[in-house]
């Protein structure tokens, strides 16, 4: 069995970000990292693989030919990586994000895709799901826990009442929580040993994938500020205001 | 134009082009390292400082779970690394706190280093695996309470009884001393100075804790009492005669100090950098106004200056080529530059300086004994001062 991790790489979110002013994209001209939320996935991917002695393939679609995240998750315990680099994917929107990734798994031989829920630097959350439709195989979504029994998937999905427990069969795409697990600190043998493990490099045109964006940004805003709260001196009524303020907000 | 957008701001590390002087393997092993102290060391490192009890048990079995105890050493479980990924190590655990840095600095380039170096194989069978994995932690006595800057003078002695020898003496200020379960123990003896191998718990080895520090609370640190110890004849490490022994351990340690120091400047240093735009003063964040860029721009200046010559030292010992004069010069700069950063990030955080809250004070006073341990200040001025001239100031 080969489990595909999905593994986005972003700038390191320790340094000082900036969006470009003409194209509004975030600028990755510096340090990239292993997107925090993909760890947990890349961890899950490694348990279950432990587990079933199963085989994980990183797959990322990352540009200028970029592997140092990816590095991350071969120090960790994956065994090898696809990475797809193009220039014709500036600004490539989620749509075509899924596309290039459907078709790179389909090269991996994967029975099951692990993502993240969603990515640290773009917040779509629309991915795992595209996936799964492009590939013609079931999504199951925002799992807090993953098991595979035979060519059955199942997860536990956290709601406000409890858990949906959720089956399907293989091929099959999760995408899981972050807080699932903890992600493994790759040991020092591991970062060294990370070196000789192959990652394969791939353009649009390897994969037979168009270079076709629905989307485009208009612009961009900042947040407005929040406004500072009410502050008023208790001249005794203090009691019924803030009772009345908490009837208006409904939370009585 | 992505590189160049205006007003972007850069990191310490980008001012410099740092990375680009490290490889992927380095940069992502301080990046682990760096993680760790985040979630291991961070959220708890100051309550540690302020009990002045540190939690060293659990930290070293991570720590060798991750590969840093030893981690430049060949062999018996040891990472193999070079001499640049151990100082970017020593860095990342440095900006979580100087205490965090002596456990592994002690552990592997003392303890560990000096078994590794001049141990029997039966010595190095039984105890450097054990370190690496964090599972043993080792001490290393040589200062006493009356040899300080000159070792050369120790008291401590070992005399023949038998085939045995007996210990009597002292050490002090031993980092890792009394929760040490072996102690590489530094002798006279009537053929010279000699290293020794003392497990913790032999009779007549009493290892107490120094109370009442201000600095290095977060470190276990410690007064070794040998009351007639006696230790068979295959105690003493075969290739450690004379004061060279030591000192090749020590000039390790200065080494990884030589890094280690710049990483609490670091923490400092981002401390300072992320409050002075964030803090407001007549009206405006007090990063704005041009005293607190001068001090900012002046303190990165000498932190990118530290930083690139401690790498180019580093890259000159993986070559093997290094001076312990090169090394002197490094562990002098970085401790001086790092000790001044700490005072200065202090003043700009004004009263929230001298909180526990922020990380400054507490790597400012740390490093009033990084600037005085593995050889003062002062000494290594001296040895500069006699490389330079030829005249040696000290014998």
């Amino acid at each position: 069995m080969k489990i595909a991790a999905f593994v986005k790489q972003i700038p390191d979110q320790a340094a000082p970000q900036a969006l470009d002013p003409d194209s509004f994209r975030l600028v990755r001209s510096g340090k990239m990292i292993i997107d925090d939320s993909d760890s947990y996935g890349v961890e899950v991917s490694l348990q279950l693989a432990e587990k079933l002695g199963a085989e994980v393939v990183v797959v990322s679609m990352a540009p200028g030919q970029e592997t140092s995240g990816v590095r991350t998750a071969l120090a960790m315990g994956a065994a090898s990586a696809i990475v797809v680099s193009d220039d014709q994917l500036a600004g490539a929107d989620a749509l075509l994000t899924a596309r290039v990734l459907a078709q790179a798994v389909s090269r991996t031989g994967a029975d099951l895709v692990v993502a993240a829920t969603e990515s640290t630097d773009g917040y779509t959350g629309t991915v795992p799901a595209q996936v799964a439709a492009l590939l013609g195989w079931p999504a199951l979504t925002f799992a807090k826990e993953l098991e595979v029994d035979g060519s059955t998937v199942r997860i536990k999905r956290q709601t406000e009442d409890g858990f949906d427990e959720v089956e399907a069969e293989l091929p099959a795409v999760v995408s899981v929580t972050a807080g699932s697990v903890v992600p493994r600190y790759p040991s020092f043998k591991g970062i060294m040993g990370a070196k000789s493990k192959p990652v394969e490099l791939l353009s649009l045109a390897d994969l037979g994938v168009a270079a076709e964006v629905g989307e485009r940004v208009l612009g961009v805003r900042d947040a407005e500020a929040r406004a500072a709260g009410e502050v008023f001196e208790d001249d005794g009524t203090a009691e019924e205001r803030i009772v009345a303020f908490l009837d208006e907000i409904k939370v009585l | 134009m992505e590189g160049t957008v205006a007003g972007a701001r850069r990191s310490l590390e980008e001012l410099f082009a740092l990375d680009q002087l490290l490889s992927s393997e380095e940069l992502e092993i301080a990046a682990v390292v760096r993680r760790w102290v985040e979630e291991a060391v961070k959220p708890s490192v100051a309550e540690w400082f302020e009990s002045g009890e540190l939690p060293a048990r659990e930290l070293a079995l991570e720590l060798g779970k991750l590969g840093v105890m030893g981690m430049h050493l060949d062999g018996y479980g040891c990472a193999g690394l070079g001499a640049v990924a151990y100082g970017l190590a020593c860095l990342e655990l440095e900006a979580g706190d100087s205490g965090i840095r002596s456990l592994v600095s002690v552990q592997g380039s003392l303890a560990m280093k000096a078994i590794h170096a001049f141990g029997s194989e039966e010595q190095r069978q039984q105890w450097l695996p054990p370190m690496a994995a964090g599972e043993a932690i080792g001490c290393f006595g040589l200062t006493e309470p009356d040899f300080g800057s000159n070792p050369a003078g120790l008291r401590t002695v070992a005399r023949r009884s038998g085939g045995d020898w007996i210990l009597n003496g002292s050490k002090m200020w031993i980092t890792n001393g009394h929760i040490a379960d072996v102690a590489v123990v530094w002798a006279r003896t009537e053929d010279g100075i000699k290293g020794f191998v003392v497990p913790a718990g032999t009779k007549g080895f009493v290892a107490s804790p120094i109370h009442h520090k201000l600095s290095l609370r977060a470190s276990a640190t410690s007064e070794l009492v040998f009351e007639d110890l006696r230790l068979p004849a295959d105690a003493t490490l075969p290739g450690g005669i004379g004061m060279r022994a030591p000192l090749t351990c020590l000039g390790e340690a200065r080494f990884g100090i030589a890094f280690g120091a710049l990483g609490a400047a670091r923490d400092c240093l981002r401390t300072a950098i992320d409050y002075s735009t964030t803090r407001i003063q007549f009206d405006r964040p007090i990063g704005g106004f041009q005293l607190t860029q001068k001090k900012l721009a002046e303190m990165a200046l000498e932190w990118g200056k530290g930083m690139l010559l401690a790498i180019h030292l580093g890259r000159t010992k993986e070559r093997g080529q290094v001076l312990a004069e090169q090394v002197s010069a490094a562990k002098m700069n970085s401790t001086q530059t790092s000790l001044e950063i700490a005072r200065e990030c202090r003043a700009i955080l004004g009263a929230n300086g001298i909180s526990l809250e922020y990380p400054v004070a507490r790597h400012m006073v740390n490093l009033e004994s990084v600037y005085t341990y593995e050889g003062t200040y002062e000494m290594h001025t001296l040895v500069l001062g006699r490389a330079l001239t030829g005249l040696a100031a000290f014998t």
